[in-house]
Formats: C-alpha cells, structure tokens, sequence
C-alpha cells in the first residue's frame, strides 16, 4: 500500500497524544488519594505536569487529526463521517476522538484554574474546600480520559485491522501494536514534560520502567509482525481468478500498460533490501535507544533530561519509520489481479 | 446508512463467459462511454494526451498467461533448466518440435461483483457507500462521500475507483440507470456492457431466483465466485474455460487405416469409381 | 436516508440519429445519441444486419475519435521544408484553384503522372471511377498492401474470397479452422459468430504462432511456423487422399477436378483443359442412361463429353486420348499425384512447420469425420443450375477462415489456393455447415472485368484502373514487356496484382522507376509510417530532392487525412477531410459490401451533426475537383456542373449502367426497385428511415451451393449481381495461371522479359504448392526440415527468428492513439516473445533488446508470453507513433516507448544475380509481405533503461 504522509503523520501522533493523555489518565487517577491536607506542593507540581500534558496531547491529537483531513477528497463533508458510527471503524474513531476532547479540555481547564487562577485571586484560600468540589470531577475525567483515549487508537487499529484484503493487517497483532506504541510514544511525550515541569521527575521512577518495558514489548511484537510479513501464505493470481487448477497462471497483459489508480495505491513496492535496512534502523532508533536511555537515567537521575529529549526524537524517528513500514509492506489482494505473487 | 440490508431476494448481477471472452475490450469501453455522461459520471481522466494518462474505469479486462509451468523460472534466471520450458510438454517429448500447445490464454473481465456481504459498504463512515435492498446493488452517493477511499482499501477485487479530479468514489452501478430506465426501450434497459459485448459472453440477471437465465447457466456451466475465503459474497459469477485440447489431450489414432499408400499406386482406387454429375 | 440525487430514468440524450461506424472497416449500424448539440453516446444499432446491436471497443470510443484534439481544422499549404509539418492555413478556394492547377496540366500532359492511392478507403466506387474518368492507370486502394493475396486466390479459384467476401456458416458449422486470423474487417460479426459456435459448443481449431483474441477461446491452438502453413495444408491433403476420405460427388458437380487438362509437353497448349469445337472444357465419361442425375454406371465404353453435361459418370484418374490423338489427364489425377508424393507427408513437413506428425493425422482425421460421418441434411428443396430438382441440402459442417497471417507472405497466394483447394476435397464450400460465400459473390472465376489500358479521346481509361487479368494480353505491360504502371501491378513482375502494389508507389515514385511521376494524391493513408515498409527511409523519400533540379523527386503531394497523422506533414496541400460523423457516406454494393451468407446489404453514412471546423468531405472534394478540371462523368453536356450539392447527389443520381447506382435499395423513382432501377430522388431519405441500411435477404432455396444454385443465379442476376445464370465452375486446377506459365515457356504474343521468365514459369503454376518465403531465400536457410522452428541454431542463418505484427482488437491502425480512452488500454507496445526464445537468446523479462534485420535494428523492450510459438517474434501493430502527430504529448510513451517493425521490413527482396530487386511481396499478386521478415536478437548492456531508438545500417540505406 502506498504511503501517504497525511495518513502516516495522523496514527504517529494522534497515537503519542492519546497516549499523553491516557498516562495522565492513569496519574491522576493514581495520585489523587495522595494528596495530602496543607501540603499543596505535590499538588501544585503535579498540575503543572498535568496542564503541561494535556495541552501538548491536544496539540498532538488535533494535529493529528487535522492532517487526517488533507486525505479526504472532499474535506469540507468531513462531518458526515460521524454518522455511521454503529458500521464503520473509520466513523467510531471520528466520534471516540471528539467525546476525548471533553474530558482532556475539563480536566485541563480545572487544573489550571486550581494550579494557577486560585492561588493568585485567594492567596489564603482553603484548598480543601476546592478539592472537595473538583473531587468528583477529576475522578470521572480522567476515567473517561483513559477509556476515551484507550477507544479511539483501538478505532484507529481497526480502520486497518478491518481491511481482509491486506492479509497483514488484517489481524490481532495490529490493534496491539497501535495501543502499545501509542502508549509508548505517549510515555516518551510524558518522559519530557516530567523532566521540564518543576518537580515532575517525582513520577520517573514509575514512566522510565514503563518506557523500557513498552519499548521491549514494542520491538519484540513489531519482530514478530514483520516475521509474519514475511513468510505470510501466499496467495496467486490463479487463486484470485478461480483457475488456478489449470496450471500457473501469469499476468500477459494488464487491463492498461500504464499505471492507473489501483495499482498506484495498492501496488506500492519495497524493494527487500530497503525494507531490511529500515527495520533495523526502527528498531534501534525507536525502541532501543530509549530503552537504554531510560535505564541509564534510572541509575544516573542527573542526565534525566538529555536523555528524555533523546529517547524523544529516536523514539519518534523510529516510530514514523515503523508507520511507514506498516504500509509501504502491505500487500493488498487486488495486485493479484495485475500478476503480484502473494496478496 | 452503511449497515447492510437484511440479505436480499433479488441478486441483480452479473455472469460473465470465460470461454468466450476473447478480451476485446468492448464492455470496459462501452461502460467508460456509457457511465461518462450517465447519472454516475464524468469518469475523469487525467493527462488524456500526454505522457502518464490514467483514467476511472469501472470495468478492466485483464489478460492472463497459463502455462503449467516454465515462465516463472525463465522470468528470474536467465538460463532456465530447458525440462522446466513448457515447450517439452511436446506431444513427442523425444522431438525437438516445440510444443507449447498446451499454454493458454484467458481474458478476465473485471468490476464491481455487487457482493452480498461486502466490507466496502461496512467500513463506509459517510453512509455514501451502501447496497439496496432491493437488487442488492452496491452504490455510492457522490453527495455523501468524503472521498477517504477506505471502500476501495475494503475492496479485494479492485472494483472502486478515486480520481482527485472530483474527489469522490466511483465504482459499477450495474448500470441502474439503464436497467430501470423507463425512457430506454425494453430491450435497453440492460447493462452498457452487456448490450456492447460482440461474443455475448456478458450475461445481466437476478442469481437470487433460480429460475433466471443467469442462474441456468452458472447451473450448467459451473460458474464459481471469485475468492469465497474472504466472505465477501460476490453475486456475480464466472463461467470456466470449458477444457482445451492438445495433441497430448487429443484422444489417440486409431488403427492404421486399411489403405497403404505405400503399397499399390493410390489413384488406382479411383479408376473406376462411379461419380454422378 | 436515501440516496437523493439518484436518477433513475435520466434520458440518454435529446435526439437519436442512426449512421454507420467508421472506426474501422466492418461498418456497423449504430445510433448516435445527441445531447445539447453534443455527441452524448454511440451504441450498435440492434436492428443492423452486420453487428445486431453489438458494438467493439473502437466504435464506443467513436466519441473521443469525433472530438479528438489531432482533428484537422483547415486546409494547408506547406511552407517550411517537406517533413517538418510546416504550414499556411489557407482558405478552400485556394486549395482547390491550385490543385485544379497542378492535376488539370498533368491531365493535358499526361494523366499517368498524377498517382492516385487511397488507404482503407471505403469509397473506392467513386474514388476509382474519378480515376478512371481521369485517365490515369496509376490507381489503387490498400489492397496490394492488406489481403490482394486471399482476394485474388479466392477470386480465381472460386470466385469469392475469405476476405469480406465470404464467411463461416456460424449457425451450422461444427468444426471451424482459422488459418492466421487476429481480427479481421468483420469484426463484430466473427465475434457474433464466434459466440454461437461456443453457445453451441462447436469446436475451434486456431492455426497460429500465436495464441491470443480468438486463439485464446479455440478448443484447441496448433502453434505453426510462420510462413508454413501452404506445408501443413498440403499434409492435410495429403491424408485425405492417402485415406480416401474426398467428396468426390462434390468436385465433379463443382470444380473442374474432372476437366481434362492437355498433356503435350512444348505445346503452346500443354497444361491447358482441353476443350470441344465451341470451346466448352471435356471430360472422359462412361455413358449412363438415366437423366434423373443420380448415374448408373453401364460398365459402358469411356467417351469424352463436354464436362457441364449432366447424368454422367465423369472419370477423375486415368489417361485419355483426345480427337486429335494427344492425351489429357483429369485435373484432379495431376492434383493427387503431386500431393500423394512423400514430400507432402506429415512426416516430410512436420519439423518445418512445427506440428507434429500425430497432430496432423488427428487434424485430418477430424475434418474427414466432422465432413463426412457428421455431414448435415437440410430439408431445404432447391433447384441446380442444370434445372434439377433436390429434395435436400447436403452439407459438410467443416468451415475455414483465414486471412493475414496466411495472405501476408510472399507464398500466400498460393497458400490460400491450397486451403480452399482443400475445403474443395471436403466439399465444403458454400454447402450447410462450411464456408459460405456473400452475395453479390460468387462471381466468376476469375470475374470478367479486366483492368483498363488504353484511353479513349476524351481521356477517359476504356476499363476501371483496377480488375482481374486473365491472360498475358490483359497485362499493362509496354512494348519491351516492361511495366507500364508506376507501382508495377499487372506486369510481368506482378501479373495478378488485383489490387495494386500501394507499398511500391512511394520508392518507386522517388526512384523513377519506372518512371517519375508529377502529383501523388493520397487519401486517408499513413503512408508516412505504419501502412510503408522501411518507414525510416520511405519517411527520407517523401523529401528527397533531384540533385541536379534540386526540385524534390516526388514534385507534388497533395493529402487529405481528418487528423494530424504523420503523413500530414509531407504534404504540399493537405485537404481536412471531416470526421465520420459529420459526412455523407456510401457503402456501396460496387465497392467492399457489408452482406453476409443470408442477405445483401449496401448502407450510408448520414452527417449526424455539422462540422464545426473549415472541413469538407473528401468526396465533396473530389467531385468539386473533377468538376473544376472537367473530367467528362462530371459535367453535363452544356459542360455545367453535374453534381453542384456534391457526393450525397452523386450517391443518389450518378449511373454506372443504366439502372445501376451506387446506392441498390429503393431505386426507381417510387423507390419500389431494388438492385435495378432508376434514380430515387427520396433514396437518402429512404435509407436514414431504416437505419442507413438495405437489405435483400436471399430467399431460402437459395442459400446455399450458390454457384450452382438455379435459385440463386436467377436471384442475383435480377439484382445485377451477375451477368448471367450459368453456374460458376470452381477452379481446382487455375487455368489462367498455365496461360502466364506457357508465355514465359516461350508461346504466345505476349511474353516475359528473359529477367522475369524463370519466376513467371516457376510461380504460375496452375496447381498450388509451397515454396519457402522470397524474403528468406535471402538469408542463408534453404533446407527444409532441419530445424525445430525457423533456424533453431543461428549457424543457419543470420537472421533466425521471425517477427510479426496482430491487430489489436480495440485500436485501429495507427489511428487509436488520438484516442484519450482506447489509448490507455496499450499505451506502448512491447515484443513478445516465448521463455525458451527468450533464454536462447539471453533475455529475461522486461529488458531492453536490439532487433536487427538486414536494414537496420530498433530497441525494444521484450516480454515473455508462453502462448507464442518458439523462434516466432511479435507485437502488436501501429502502436509505436511518430513525436510530433495526432497531438501526443512529446514524452507520450508511443513516441518514447511504442515503436514500428517496419522499419525492420525491406520494401525490396534481396537482388537477383542482375542486381534487379522486386518488390518484397507475392510474385503471383503483389501482396506485400509484411510477415516474411526474418530479425535476430541482440542484447543492449543497458537492459534496464528505457527507451525505443531506431538505428539503420548504411546498406539499409535506399540508394
Ligand atoms: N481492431 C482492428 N481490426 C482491424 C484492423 C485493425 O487495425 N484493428 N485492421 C483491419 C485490416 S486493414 C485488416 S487487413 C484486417 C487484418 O485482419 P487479420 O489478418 O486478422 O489481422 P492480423 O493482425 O494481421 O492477423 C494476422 C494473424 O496471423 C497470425 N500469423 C502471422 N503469420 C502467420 C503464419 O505464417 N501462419 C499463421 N497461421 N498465422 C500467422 C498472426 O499471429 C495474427 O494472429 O483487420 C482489420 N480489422
Ligand atoms: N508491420 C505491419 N505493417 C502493416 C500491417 C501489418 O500487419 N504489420 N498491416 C498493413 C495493412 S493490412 C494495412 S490495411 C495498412 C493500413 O495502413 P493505413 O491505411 O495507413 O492505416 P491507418 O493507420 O488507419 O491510416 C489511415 C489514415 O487515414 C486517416 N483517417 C482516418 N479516418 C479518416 C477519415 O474519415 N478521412 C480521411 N481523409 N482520413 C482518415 C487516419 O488519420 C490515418 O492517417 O497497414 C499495413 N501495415
Ligand atoms: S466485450 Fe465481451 S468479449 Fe469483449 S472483453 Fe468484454 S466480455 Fe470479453
Ligand atoms: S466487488 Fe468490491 S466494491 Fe463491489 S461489492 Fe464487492 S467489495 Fe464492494
Ligand atoms: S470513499 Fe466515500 S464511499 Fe468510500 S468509504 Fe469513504 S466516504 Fe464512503
Ligand atoms: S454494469 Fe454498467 S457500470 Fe457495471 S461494468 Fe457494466 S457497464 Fe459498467
Ligand atoms: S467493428 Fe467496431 S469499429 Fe468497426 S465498424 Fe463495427 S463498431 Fe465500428
Ligand atoms: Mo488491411
């Protein structure tokens, strides 16, 4: 399948945005309780992170998914697309990504009220009191945050994971690989605001495990999808026309000896050794450096914040490598009508 | 709405004549012509004069090569290992007569199979993608369609087609604007491509009645689906290639004839024989 | 929600009008539909007898044709130098003045000095008459360059043809071979016919070295050598009479298998039947007493009797001893004797023709069981030519096609000859089940008009340019023997070229020889590249000047093409011709008829919409022209204007005979007449009502055996088809050809030059046999048999491969490629060529290859095709275009990628130990011999870049 940036750029980082957003989810949820009376300290630093959070997820998940819009033929009707929600992989993720918006947008609005507007309007104000009220709020943000976040990247893994005639991604693999990497660039994402918001590196001792262990997860199922790449069944033209039995079917003439849409966008191919080349720079680039940055920084704090930049960009650098992949080795079954072997 | 109607009685569709078809491209012409200017087109094309011309075609018909085997090697390495040539299925193999009588030619006609459970409509999230329940069509409404081609990833058969010219999908109607076209002539309202077809090997007809012409021939003549594993449920169906002959399949000689030119000087025979006039 | 702006009942157009296709020469009925003064849609016309509805490829396409951007708008006047399509748009009174000029001194002069040539031109009974009318021999259709060798071996034989003028009996037949067909001008109606065998599960036998269109449906491909298909038709014969499996009954009652042919060795008669007191051919008979017509042999003495008589029992073997003591065998007796000989065994030519010894006795065996143990009875009554009476039609479901593949050879005549000399043996001509002829065919064999010769004094030729020669004394030959028409035809080079030689006119033109000409006049032919050989150098001709005048060789040449072809821009005037759409047209029962088995068929094409360019109809052209210059079938007696409204007037008033028109349907001045009658003034009206077609249906005793067929004859004399009702006699053994033998043997007033006398003798053989193609006597290979497919090992030749061209079936020539919708099927074309070549050969798929003929080498990319015969080469024709015509884009992949064999085909054989070179084509017709050529393969050390290239040797070089 060809690869078409607008796409590729949209499931990299929507993915890492919603990926922000689901660990702040599950900060949140984790720390409120320990928030304790007079001490506004862990409070204050922790809204901080939060604000700084969800803002950057907005802007990775709206970034996203306004490049999504320069694929569409008509742009403009974009909001038909959330009509056929009860059908269409394509149409729920259009809803999940809207209703993730609310609680990212309260949530983020509340903290900063409570970070920033209170302490300067009531120097003396009793938190407590604000706690009390925003208590249910937050609660109930952030579940939705994590559940809406978590819904649309396994929509967006099913856009794919629905389409039979691209054997490779029609499979299980996929949906897990696009939550794990969101989780993991999102955790990449999380690693630098810790590291640039006042007292955020509290929370690395539970991000950094996280990151190393999302990046071997990550390595070891994309090895294992590209393994299932390769030595996929193969299918035949003779298969895709029902007359295999007569003997080994082969494509003497195409419907057109030039190029025409099918083959330009399901006829992409990747030279082997390219594809080779490009894995393992992937995998290095995208799961092992930041694996080995993290773990260093768990021994050595102090260069917490290169290395979190680092891990950032190889982190990123590889996963768009990983996207590009995802597409430029899928074979769709409708080449075999134009004399492709295995679909 | 993309949910798919409840399974239809009518199955409008195709069935199409492999044995006959002899890949003039009449049918795919005659639709480009027919659906240009019809209540689907314009099917736009693009650099029509010029060095990389591509157009939307919603009917494409391939050419395909069957031989039991040979060209593949040949393909890959530049010195195939001669027993694997197809030639050497030579009636004598002992000969060094070339016999590659057995090699076949298919012509394969190909657009949209109107199938019964398709994912193109599924994955739609406009609802411009749907079948009708009546005739179990599959359509696109211009109006709806966002162009995100999803339909056309969905499609196995390569049956969708996008054209940035006007940023919709466009796919076969099984000319629904013909068939229940009450300004066309009886005898018209039939698809574009099977009116054109010069073999008639392009057969229009409702698969769900069994009693239909179409499903008397997929009947008699054994016509199959394409890809039944993915589920789709195509309706339209294919006719095979009746079995070809060759010298290897031919049924062998008889006994040597009576008659030995050999022997006795032949014209002899026809000395006396009485001839009327 | 629904879809709202679904439109159910939208109306096709605004306005239908009905017409006749012209994307190619079949000429189906279609209906045009208009929308808002616009060409909306073009589908076949359900009630046209020719295509019943259906419609191919190119006619759906006629819209983009019609409105193709390449369309001329406006005559042209060259400015710049010949070649570099450089011109003044001037208006058509200027055009016409000067080319009154130019045609109207050569007609003074001398009228041979203006050539008249016109392609697949569909108006041949108004272009050859305007010939004629003019004065000059100097005329041809494409003919010479299409099929002559099909027509003029039908012609002769049994006065009818596989090309166009006759068909497979589609509704009977059960066994049908096709002899080297791809296409063919019947287009739609062999697919029709196609399909019905298939609905009715008749076998098809393709005898091609290629397996591709109607190949691909047969039940069975026999993969042949180029070239060799008169060899395995000999085999064929070969069988049948080895196991006596003949129609006998059928050749004495239609051939001359019976007439005694004259054995004196040195006569000026041997060779030729022997005939009575009046002339009429004899035959030894036993007398039989009854006259019912079925013969009872009397065991009586054998006398010689005229060989029409009826109730005998003629004698096919057997030597017999004529009134004046010389002896004379029975034609069939000489036909057995050669083809019984061990060379024509399926052993002998099996290696040669790449079909093994087993397939050749099944073939044979198949088409004796399918004739006889399956033969058909109708329970038709009909009446032969002698008046009997038969309750029943016996038919022989054997039928044959052929045409190219078989006619495009410098041995094809005789090929041809050898296949329907062989449906002859099954008796399966024109019987239930076989081939069957199109009415106004048969004709007698050969037909009766012979080609002009001499003018009168009012400059008109006695003859039309164009006919059938049937003796030395009907060549135009001059005084020394040497040939008097430009391209050479009906000369001793050439005898029966029926058609012309349009691929010699160009080289010969330039070269002077044998003469230099003033004006070449070219109508709707791409004479500039796909339909001339060594286009390269033909392309230099056209521009070629004197050295010594320094004027151009070829003085003036004036063209009319609709579209900007490559042809145009070697014209000094170019006249834009509209499109089909926008004209009045005359598909004339004079010209190339669109009849089949059961009806006679004539048709027009009506303008469905105006011009919206400075165009006209070529016709109107040459009528205006003809007009200006006074060509006397033109004017009136008071020497005014005989047709002012131009060619839709002269289809509807202008008499060839009296009663005898262009147009058959509604003649007489109620329309009530058809065939003969006067002028209609309402006949255009006449025919638009029922869809510009005509039709008479032949009545149903006389759809078959029409040659003999009292029914028939009667119903074709009445419709002016024949001259007389005297039974057509099918020619097993060619008299005519002995006529040119014995003149070459030294007898008779009219005799070959010593240089042509051994070809004359050795090609003019009355019976056929093969002979290895001229072109290949060239390269070294000369035995037969030695190699699997054309010269195996290359130690054989230099050039061992043959490459060839097919027809696609949804282009047309070169004319496609201005088409924005066909072209995208075959942008550019490819080489095919089998695995087991391709490996021999060193080359894998997709590269890029050199194929060198002795005149050069072009680069072309190959690809491997399994279903094409070892050691055979092809591609498809006329892809491959010229940068700068039919407004492609420069970097179009049919300038970049797409190329020509012809610039690989000689348009001359190898010369003669004299250094005389003939024309590449068939010594007997003319036929120019496209698929003689002979190429070797050589690699390019770049076999992955791109691009097509042409590179001529310097001997390839027309000096
Ligand atoms: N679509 C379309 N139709 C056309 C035309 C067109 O350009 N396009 N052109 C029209 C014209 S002008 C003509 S003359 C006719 C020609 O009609 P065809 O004769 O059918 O056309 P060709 O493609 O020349 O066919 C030649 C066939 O003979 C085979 N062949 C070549 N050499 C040999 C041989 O030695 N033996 C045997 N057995 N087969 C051989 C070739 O493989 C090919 O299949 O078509 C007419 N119809
Ligand atoms: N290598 C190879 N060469 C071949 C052949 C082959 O098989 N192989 N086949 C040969 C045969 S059989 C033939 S018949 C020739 C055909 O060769 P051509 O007769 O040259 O055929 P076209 O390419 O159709 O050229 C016809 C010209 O007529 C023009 N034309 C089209 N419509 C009209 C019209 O309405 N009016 C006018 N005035 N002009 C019009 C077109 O633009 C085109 O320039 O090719 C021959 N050349
Ligand atoms: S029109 Fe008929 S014969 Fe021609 S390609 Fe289409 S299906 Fe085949
Ligand atoms: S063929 Fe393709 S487009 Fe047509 S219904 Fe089936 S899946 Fe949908
Ligand atoms: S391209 Fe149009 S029809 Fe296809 S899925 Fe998208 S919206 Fe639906
Ligand atoms: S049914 Fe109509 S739209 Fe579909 S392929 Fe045939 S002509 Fe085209
Ligand atoms: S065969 Fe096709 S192009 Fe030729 S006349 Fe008929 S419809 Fe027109
Ligand atoms: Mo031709």
């Amino acid at each position: 399948m060809r690869p078409t940036f607008s796409i590729i750029f949209f499931t990299v980082i929507s993915g890492a945005g919603y990926g922000l957003w689901f660990l702040l989810g599950v900060l949140l949820l984790l720390f409120w309780p320990e928030i304790h009376h007079g001490d506004g300290l862990n409070l204050i630093l922790f809204t901080e992170l939060l604000t700084f959070g969800l803002g950057m997820g907005f802007l990775l998940v709206s970034s996203g998914l306004v490049s999504s819009l320069w694929h569409l033929g008509k742009p403009s009707r974009a909001w038909r697309a959330f009509s056929q929600w009860r059908s269409s992989w394509l149409s729920r993720e259009g809803v999940a990504a809207i209703l993730t918006y609310l609680p990212a947008v309260v949530l983020a609005g509340g903290s900063f009220y409570v970070d920033w507007l209170i302490p300067a309007s009531h120097p003396d104000a009793d938190l407590d009191s604000w706690f009390w009220m925003l208590t249910p709020t937050k609660f109930l943000g952030s579940i939705l945050l994590v559940f809406g976040s978590f819904a649309t990247v396994w929509c967006t893994a099913h856009i794919y994971a629905c389409i039979k005639p691209v054997r490779v991604w029609h499979n299980r693999k996929v949906v897990i690989g696009y939550l794990l990497l969101a989780l993991f660039t999102g955790a990449l994402f999380a690693w630098v605001l810790t590291s640039i918001s006042f007292g955020g590196t509290r929370h690395l001792k539970y991000l950094l495990p996280l990151i190393v262990a999302t990046a071997v997860a990550g390595a070891i199922l994309k090895l294992r999808y590209w393994r299932f790449v390769d030595e996929g069944p193969s299918a035949t033209t003779g298969d895709a026309i029902g007359l295999g039995t007569l003997g080994a079917v082969g494509s003497f003439e195409q419907p057109h000896t030039e190029e025409n849409y099918l083959t330009h966008e399901m006829g992409f191919r990747l030279a082997r050794k390219h594809s080779r080349k490009l894995r393992r720079i992937c995998l290095v680039a995208g799961f092992g450096v930041p694996a080995l940055l993290a773990l260093a920084s768990l021994l050595l704090p102090r260069f917490g914040g290169v290395a979190a930049w680092l891990s950032l960009f190889a982190g990123m650098g590889g996963i768009f490598i990983e996207r590009w992949l995802f597409f430029a080795e899928a074979k769709h079954t409708v080449m075999l009508y134009y004399g492709a072997r295995n679909g | 709405m993309t949910r798919l109607p409840p399974p239809t009685t009518r199955k409008l569709g195709l069935v199409i004549d492999l044995d006959t078809c002899v890949g003039c491209h009449a049918c795919a012409i005659a639709c480009k012509e027919w659906n240009e200017g019809g209540a689907f087109g314009p099917l736009p094309d693009e650099e029509a004069y010029g060095a990389e011309p591509m157009g939307v075609w919603f009917n494409r018909v391939h050419s395909y090569e069957v031989a039991g085997f040979g060209k593949s090697e040949c393909k890959s390495n530049r010195k195939p290992d001669d027993s694997e040539s197809p030639q050497t299925a030579s009636a004598n193999p002992d000969s060094r007569i070339p016999n590659p009588a057995n090699a076949m030619s298919v012509h394969f006609p190909r657009s949209c199979l109107h199938c019964e459970t398709p994912a193109c409509v599924t994955v739609c999230p406009t609802g411009a993608s749907y079948k009708r329940a009546e005739d179990g069509i599959v359509l696109v409404d211009e109006d709806k369609c966002i162009g995100c081609q999803l339909c056309a990833w969905a499609c196995p058969y390569g049956a969708r087609e996008f054209s940035a010219k006007r940023g919709v999908m466009q796919k076969c109607t099984l000319c629904v604007d013909r068939i229940y076209n009450e300004t066309l002539d009886e005898a018209d309202r039939q698809p574009a491509c099977v009116l054109a077809c010069p073999t008639r090997a392009r057969h229009f007809g409702d698969l769900g009645d069994a009693e239909s012409n179409v499903s008397k021939l997929v009947e008699e003549r054994g016509g199959y689906a394409l890809m039944p594993e993915l589920g789709y449920k195509p309706v339209n169906r294919y006719l095979p290639p009746r079995p070809r002959r060759d010298a290897a399949s031919a049924k062998p000689e008889p006994a040597p004839e009576a008659v030995d030119s050999k022997q006795l000087p032949p014209l002899l025979r026809w000395v006396d024989r009485v001839l009327s006039r | 929600m629904p879809h709202a702006s679904l439109e159910l009942n939208r109306p096709t157009g605004d306005e239908v009008k009905t017409t006749t296709c012209y994307m190619c020469a079949c000429r189906c009925g279609i209906r045009v539909h208009l929308k808002d003064g616009r060409v909306r849609y073009i589908d076949g016309n359900p009630k046209h007898p020719v295509n019943r509805g259906v419609i191919c490829a190119k006619g759906s396409a006629g819209i983009k044709q019609h409105y193709s951007p390449a369309r001329l708008s406006k005559p042209l006047l060259r400015v710049g130098e010949r070649g570099k399509g450089e011109f003044r748009e001037i208006e058509w009174d200027e055009a016409l003045e000067l080319a009154a000029k130019w045609l109207g001194d050569i007609r003074k002069r001398n009228p041979d000095e203006l050539a008249f040539f016109t392609g697949r031109d569909q108006s041949q009974a108004l272009t050859g008459w305007w010939a004629q009318q003019f004065g000059t021999i100097n005329y041809a259709a494409h003919g010479g360059f299409c099929s002559v060798n099909m027509a003029a071996a039908g012609m002769y034989t049994f006065g009818g043809s596989f090309w166009e003028f006759g068909e497979p009996d589609w509704d009977l037949t059960r066994y049908l071979m096709l002899w080297g067909v791809a296409e063919d001008h019947d287009s739609n109606p062999i697919k029709l016919g196609l399909g019905k065998l298939k609905a009715r599960g008749a076998r098809i036998v393709a005898i091609n070295p290629v397996r591709t269109g109607y190949g691909a449906i047969a039940d069975e491909w026999v993969p042949i050598n180029p070239g060799t298909d008169g060899l395995l038709a000999g085999a064929l014969i070969h069988e049948l009479l080895r196991l006596d499996r003949i129609d006998f009954d059928y050749l004495v009652r239609y051939t001359n298998a019976h007439h005694l042919v004259i054995r004196d060795p040195g006569a000026a008669d041997d060779g030729l039947i022997a005939r009575d007191a009046d002339g009429h051919a004899l035959c030894a008979a036993r007398r039989v007493v009854d006259h019912s017509g079925e013969s009872r042999d009397v065991g009586g003495r054998v006398v010689l009797v005229r060989a029409d008589a009826t109730g005998i029992s003629p004698l096919v073997v057997g030597e017999f001893t004529l009134d004046d003591g010389r002896t004379a065998i029975p034609s069939f007796q000489l036909l057995a004797e050669r083809y019984l000989a061990e060379e024509c065994s399926p052993e002998a030519v099996s290696e040669r023709c790449g079909v093994s010894v087993e397939t050749i006795r099944r073939l044979a065996r198949e088409l004796a069981e399918t004739a006889f143990d399956q033969s058909i009875t109708l329970d038709q009554a009909w009446t032969d030519a002698h008046g009997r009476h038969h309750e029943k039609m016996i038919g022989r479901p054997v039928a044959m096609h052929a045409m190219r593949g078989i006619s495009a050879h410098s041995n094809g005549f005789h090929t041809c000859r050898t296949l329907h000399v062989l449906q002859m043996l099954l008796g399966a001509i024109d019987t239930p089940g076989s081939f069957r002829y199109q009415p106004p065919y048969p004709k007698p064999a050969p037909p009766p008009n012979r080609p002009g010769k001499a003018r009168k004094d009012n400059g008109l030729l006695d003859g039309g340019p164009l006919g059938y020669v049937q003796c030395p004394d009907d060549l135009l030959v001059d005084a020394e023997g040497r040939p008097r028409r430009l391209d050479k035809a009906y000369s001793w080079e050439h005898p029966l070229a029926a058609h012309g030689l349009m691929h010699s006119v160009i080289r010969n033109a330039w070269a002077g020889d044998p003469y230099r000409i003033d004006t070449l006049l070219m109508f709707m032919a791409n004479m500039g590249w796909n339909s001339s050989m060594n286009t390269s150098e033909t392309r230099r001709m056209l521009c070629d000047r004197d050295e010594a005048t320094g004027e151009y060789r070829i003085p003036h040449i004036i063209y009319s093409d609709a579209y900007l072809s490559e042809t145009v821009a070697f014209a000094d005037l170019v006249l834009p011709d509209t499109t089909y759409l926008e004209r009045h047209d005359c598909i004339s029962m004079l010209d190339r008829p669109i009849s089949d088995a059961d009806c006679a068929a004539d048709a027009i094409r009506q303008p469905v919409m105006p011009p919206d360019r400075d165009v006209r109809p070529f016709q109107d052209v040459l009528i205006d022209l003809g007009t200006r210059i006074g060509l006397p079938g033109l004017l009136k007696e008071d020497g005014s204007p005989k047709y002012p409204e131009g060619f839709a007037q002269y289809m509807v008033e202008h008499e060839r005979a009296p009663g005898v028109g262009m147009l058959a349907g509604w003649r007489g001045t109620d329309g009530s007449k058809a065939g003969f009658g006067e002028p209609n003034p309402d006949q255009i009206k006449r025919y638009v009502e029922h869809g510009c077609v005509w039709e008479a249906r032949v009545p149903d005793a006389a759809r078959y055996y029409k040659m003999a067929n009292q029914d028939y004859l009667n119903w074709a004399r009445s419709l002016g088809f024949l001259g007389s009702t005297d039974p057509i006699v099918l020619q097993l053994y060619c008299e005519t050809l002995q006529r040119f033998r014995l003149a070459a043997q030294g007898h008779g007033a009219q005799q070959p030059p010593e240089r042509e006398r051994e070809r004359v003798e050795r090609y003019f053989d009355p019976l056929p046999f093969w002979y290895e193609d001229l072109a290949s006597r060239g390269s070294l290979r000369q035995e037969q048999g030695r190699s699997a497919y054309p010269c195996a090992d290359s130690s054989e030749s230099d050039f061992p491969l043959s490459a060839i061209t097919q027809r696609p079936m949804f282009m047309y020539h070169s004319w496609g490629s201005q088409n924005a919708w066909l072209r995208q099927i075959t942008t550019r074309n490819y080489l095919y060529l089998n695995p087991r070549t391709a490996s021999e050969n060193n080359v894998a798929d997709g590269d890029w290859i050199w194929l060198a003929s002795p005149l050069g080498r072009i680069r072309v990319q190959a690809k491997l095709h399994v279903a094409t015969a070892p050691g055979t080469l092809w591609t498809w024709n006329a892809i491959g275009k010229r940068k700068g015509a039919w407004r492609l884009s420069d970097d179009a992949p049919e300038n970049r990628d797409g190329f020509l064999l012809n610039h690989l085909i000689d348009e001359l054989l190898p010369a003669k130990s004299d250094g005389h070179r003939h024309a590449n084509a068939d010594p007997v017709t003319g036929q120019a011999a496209w698929f003689d050529l002979r190429v070797r393969i050589e690699c390019d050390p770049e076999p992955q870049r791109e691009g097509h290239r042409v590179e001529l040797n310097p001997t390839g070089k027309a000096a």
